[in-house]
């Protein structure tokens, strides 16, 4: 047979076993926390808060606690890490940074960052509350998880943002529009779709980590009032409960991981929507 | 003659160590249509870039010179930068729309500079339109997004978004060599019409078109400015041999 057909042949049957080991290895994922979750799921496990036993909820009551503790962490650290990602992606256009050698700096600290472990974070987190005499809080635990989203946000909105050609930014200066007003006003619109895929993916990074919260953020079974109040999360919920002894545990922990599960579904089946609304104007 | 609108005093651009316009000299009369002629690469649109100083925006670009509109150095320090390019309505090579609606795309140059009277800004969008000669395609739609127009409608709109910020000058860089002969045609007649109000400087390969609305040429060979004059001249008793040849074709 043909070389080149067969290299075809080859490379097309590639993609697709590749395509079908990573959607497999999700829905068996998904699959396995349902069948193990399913029974153990209750109406009063996601609207009551644990009535003692260690926290868990193995005595009774359900993990609302760790299910509002995440969405405060995971919503709070994704608009600090926003508030802070977007300025610094803005900055990385040429526009702004004229030395491209230092914007590649920038990226190359960035991608380290990308790199170091979430617990490592974490400690590093908890060494400056140390120094400045705070406890195991969800202002801590804010604070860690946004530093854990900047890298991929910041470098998922770079992505986006360089994707922006040229020639529009240019129609707005030729209009007499300062770097902001571009910025803002044209860049930010046209990218908008890849901006919210760089939230989206920071988010998910956030809400499903264990690591960086477990020595800052601490745990309770009550809803935090305040950011110096220590708080519960689903990842840690999982982790406690899946190591307990008592029976039952273990359905709880697939339990929550499910619950985990359905609020990123939840969000980014959100946002998709709402992005359909607003890239109506984006030029293809 | 009238005194000249723009002035360009020994220009030089370089990028990096290439020496794209090489110590170029020039007038540019007013209310009149000057073509940059010449061949492709030769330095032309970098010269025409370095009249709105949005040469500027390329990495490791050098400039030395002096650009005078209306005898101030828009190359000053002092000079914003911004109050410059306002000055000046560009139409890119290719259309540019921006990702907003059509109102919007015509909207955007007055709302920057501090128009804020809804009526206001319906009546400079229509007006501007209409200029352009869009208006009646897209009086029933303006909502719409600038991208669904087609390219020559894009390009008449970029057209109108540029007249909206009203300029003294309209620069086009190559304007319709992205577009079908009707639409080019189209955009040949609106530019003939805006010189009665502006300067107009465009770039064009295109000797034909340059031919036909130029009042004023300059002609551009490797970054050096090779002949300049009223276009009667120049296309009729060229003096320089370089000249000669492109216009016969035999360097281009």
């Amino acid at each position: 047979m043909d070389r080149r057909k067969a290299e075809e042949t080859f490379f097309k049957w590639l993609t697709a076993i590749c395509t079908i080991i990573v959607v497999g290895s999700a829905l068996a994922i998904v699959v396995t926390v349902i069948i193990k979750g399913a029974p153990a799921l209750s109406l009063s496990m996601i609207t009551q808060t644990p009535s003692g036993g260690y926290y868990t909820g193995t005595a009774g009551g359900g993990i609302l606690n760790a299910i509002v503790g995440s969405l405060y962490l995971a919503f709070g650290a994704t608009a600090l890490a926003i508030a802070i990602s977007l300025p610094v992606a803005l900055f990385l256009q040429r526009d702004y940074a004229m030395k491209s050698g230092f914007t590649g700096f920038v990226r190359f600290v960035l991608d380290i960052l990308w790199g170091v472990p979430s617990i490592v974070l974490g400690m590093f987190m908890l060494t400056i509350m140390f120094f400045l005499g705070m406890r195991a809080s969800l202002g801590a635990g804010i604070i860690v998880l946004a530093l854990l989203e900047l890298p991929i946000m910041i470098r998922a909105m770079d992505a986006a943002i360089r994707s922006v050609p040229d020639k529009m930014k240019e129609a707005s200066y030729a209009l007499g529009a300062t770097r902001l007003e571009t910025s803002l006003k044209v860049v930010v619109r046209q990218a908008l779709p890849g901006l919210l895929v760089a939230i989206l993916l920071a988010f998910g990074r956030a809400i499903g980590d264990g690591a960086s919260i477990m020595l800052t953020s601490g745990y309770s079974d009550r809803i935090p009032t305040s950011l110096g109040d220590p708080v519960a999360s689903l990842p840690l919920a999982i982790f406690y409960l899946s190591g307990l002894p008592y029976s039952g545990a273990k359905e709880k922990a697939y339990a929550a991981a499910f619950i985990l599960l359905v609020i990123v579904l939840l969000v980014s089946m959100i946002s998709r929507y709402i992005l359909k609304k607003f890239s109506k104007y984006v030029v293809k | 003659m009238l005194k000249p609108h723009i002035s360009v005093q020994k220009l030089n651009v370089w990028y990096g160590r290439h020496h794209a316009v090489k110590d170029v000299s020039v007038d540019i009369p007013r209310k009149q249509i000057t073509v940059i002629i010449g061949p492709s690469g030769c330095g032309k649109t970098t010269l025409f870039r370095s009249l709105n100083r949005l040469v500027e925006l390329t990495e490791g670009v050098k400039i030395s010179g002096k650009v005078l509109v209306d005898d101030v150095n828009i190359y000053n320090p002092k000079i914003d930068v911004t109050e410059v390019r306002k000055k000046m309505g560009m139409i890119a090579q290719t259309p540019n729309p921006l990702p907003m609606s059509i109102y919007d795309n015509v909207a955007y140059g007055p709302k920057i500079h501090g128009a804020k009277d809804g009526k206001k800004l319906d009546g400079i969008v229509r007006r501007h339109l209409q200029a352009a000669g869009l208006w009646n395609e897209v009086k029933n739609r303006l909502l719409d997004p600038a991208s669904k127009l087609s390219s020559g409608q894009q390009q008449r709109l970029c057209l109108a978004r540029a007249l909206a910020v009203e300029p003294e000058i309209v620069l086009g860089d190559e304007p319709t060599s992205a577009l079908d002969p009707v639409s080019s045609q189209r955009i040949e007649k609106v530019l003939t019409n805006l010189k009665k109000n502006y300067t107009v400087v465009v770039v064009t390969h295109i000797l034909r078109q340059a031919m036909r609305i130029a009042d004023y040429v300059i002609f551009f060979y490797m970054g050096e400015l090779i002949e300049h004059g009223p276009s009667r001249e120049v296309f009729k008793h060229p003096r320089r041999a370089k000249t000669r040849a492109y216009l016969k074709g035999v360097i281009s």
